[in-house]
């Protein structure tokens, strides 16, 4: 099965400004076939146990592998765990060895992580996603909190302690800082959390609604929604929350922002025509359009893929699918059943939340050419809302 | 009751009378209410609340059938101090607005709940009310949390444009968060698509 890629074109349209439109109209695809495709790539793991096993496996069949015996493997990894996490990856075809290490010091689930890593990167050309953090909510009864964890819900850690509705977790660039929505002062406010040294303050305190924060790709700016005018709208301003900038003003609800990797636009949810539906509109406010996702309806949470060219989001038909689209518009097509979708920083694996209507959210990750699928180590609780640091 | 429409009528003719002669009179508002917490404005319309420039009616519209028409944008917010209220949940039990699925204009059978609000309000000028959004669980959440507070909004607007000053009406959205009823059907579902009025009275 091939995947479908935008040329550079469209790539170089997105930091054209104004040119958008015109620059829509020329868009012709190609279609490359990924590395591997939509194809499992087949590896064996060899010597390995215990946690350090399942990591590897995990951290492998989540993007693009299948783990199987060495008699059907195209890659073989073999080595150990018995003190240092140790691997030696081989082709199986040509016989060469492609990587030889041995890691020390760190906890062997993370030098399982480094060596997933290294793997990955070797076979693929791709960044491993395996030493990543994700922050999502987890709910209990009415309530809920912050937490954030490895990419695999390992090892988390509660960053709210509340005790009321905290949610809408969004990392700014660098892993640091984390900016959420809690009513700890009896409001939907935002607040900024710095990870490292525990301390928050509040960012956004305008009466009405303060939620959706997102911060921008070089982490100096901010969208957000705001109701303070009498409607939520999309707003950015600074990240020290200086220079406040309405960009939509609308009567109907507007939710989600989320921004190009290069700044210059953010996308957002409206309900302007009728019906919930994904828009695109220039970081100075001009330039607003429609984003077309043709076979999608009630098009909510799009998240903007680091490499600039794919759009996730949620669409609602009779149940939530998560669906990805060319970031300038087109074909929608539907990937899994869930909401709330994350891009990993690959631009290659989505981070979501399944099940969650039935009472009970799970967080899973999804490999979208393979469309493979893993839910993450679960807290008790209702977990909903990931978000991917990048 | 009767004593409020009167003022409200003399506010209205005051403030037209002294607008065709181009002066902007210093409002003499209603009583201030306790918690208001929100930056002062350009208080120059009829109640001496409202937000940006002054009415404009023309001489010949009833102000009682639309006496404080919503400006494009929605009208502006104030923010709510909970620590300056008390705030009475069942006063106004029985008069939670439902919605249909995915909307928050306000249905025809829900505006007589609306008015026995509005008519408290205006015999108890020192009260107020906070507006609860709430959603059922078949929208995506963040999609929940603003419509949630476009249908406080939209109860809100209902209030206000019957006459009651803005600053008295708060909003805030719970999303899905905070369901009347568990369940995953209509049954549920019907019932937890409302605006909920808190009463709120000076501490």
């Amino acid at each position: 099965m091939k995947y479908r890629l935008l040329c550079p074109l469209v790539l170089f349209s997105l930091t054209a400004g104004p040119a958008l439109r015109a620059a829509a109209q020329d868009e012709h695809e190609i279609e490359i076939t990924r590395a591997g495709g939509a194809k499992l790539i087949p590896i064996s793991l060899d010597g390995y146990n215990g946690e350090v096993l399942l990591a590897l496996k995990f951290d492998l069949e989540i993007q693009g592998f299948d783990v199987t015996g060495s008699d059907r493997a195209q890659y073989l990894v073999s080595g150990g765990n018995n003190s240092d996490v140790t691997g030696q990856l081989t082709d199986r075809v040509s016989k060469s060895t492609l990587l030889s290490v041995r890691y020390t010091g760190a906890t062997p689930r993370s030098e399982a992580h480094t060596l997933s890593d290294a793997i990955v990167e070797k076979i693929t050309g791709r960044k491993g996603i395996a030493r990543t953090k994700i922050a999502f909510k987890v709910e209990s009864g009415q309530k809920s909190e912050i937490y954030v964890t490895d990419y695999d819900g390992h090892n988390a850690v509660a960053v709210t302690q509340d005790q009321t509705i905290t949610r809408d977790p969004a990392w700014a660039p660098g892993r640091r800082m984390l900016y959420y929505t809690s009513y700890k002062a009896s409001n939907p406010d935002i607040y900024v959390h710095d990870l490292q040294s525990g301390t928050r303050h509040a960012f956004a305190r305008y009466p009405g609604l303060n939620t959706g924060a997102a911060p921008s790709p070089d982490g100096r700016r901010v969208a957000l929604v705001l109701s303070k005018g009498g409607s939520p709208d999309i707003y950015i301003c600074d990240a020290d929350t200086t220079n406040l900038k309405q960009l939509t003003k609308t009567k109907e609800a507007e939710s989600s922002p989320c921004w190009s990797p290069d700044g210059r636009w953010l996308c957002y949810s409206s309900r302007e025509l009728g019906r919930s539906a994904l828009f695109l509109v220039s970081a100075d406010g001009s330039s607003k359009r429609r984003l077309a996702t043709d076979g999608a309806i009630n098009c909510t949470e799009p998240d903007w893929s680091p490499d600039g060219k794919t759009i996730v989001f949620t669409a609602n038909m009779g149940g939530f699918q998560i669906c990805v689209v060319p970031a300038l518009g087109g074909s929608a097509t539907p990937l899994v059943a869930g909401e709330d979708p994350s891009w990993a920083p690959n631009s290659r694996t989505v981070i979501f939340t399944r099940n969650r209507v039935k009472g009970k959210g799970v967080v899973s990750l999804l490999d979208v050419p393979t469309k493979q699928t893993k839910d993450i180590q679960q807290i008790s609780g209702s977990c909903s809302q990931p978000a991917w640091a990048k | 009751m009767n004593q409020t429409k009167l003022f409200n009528l003399f506010v209205i003719v005051l403030a037209l009378t002294l607008g065709i002669v181009g002066c902007r009179p210093k409002p003499k508002g209603p009583t201030p209410i306790p918690g208001m917490t929100g930056t002062p404005r350009g208080t120059n319309d009829m109640f001496g609340v409202g937000p940006g420039p002054g009415p404009t009616l023309p001489a010949d519209q009833n102000p009682r059938t639309n006496p404080n028409p919503i400006p494009e944008g929605g009208v502006p917010l104030t923010r709510f101090d909970p620590g300056a209220m008390n705030q009475d949940r069942d006063r106004f039990a029985a008069n939670t607005v439902y919605f249909d699925f995915d909307r928050a204009t306000i249905k025809p059978s829900e505006t007589s709940k609306i008015d026995d609000v509005v008519r408290y309000l205006q015999a108890n000028p020192t009260h107020a009310v906070q507006i609860e959004g709430h959603c059922d669980e078949r929208g995506t959440e963040q999609y929940n949390l603003s419509l949630g507070e476009r249908r406080a909004l939209a109860v809100r607007e209902y209030l206000v444009t019957a006459g009651i000053q803005p600053e008295r009406v708060f909003t805030i959205s719970y999303g899905e968060t905070k369901p009347a009823v568990q369940g995953h059907n209509e049954a549920a579902w019907s019932k937890n698509r409302r605006g909920v009025f808190v009463l709120l009275t000076p501490k």
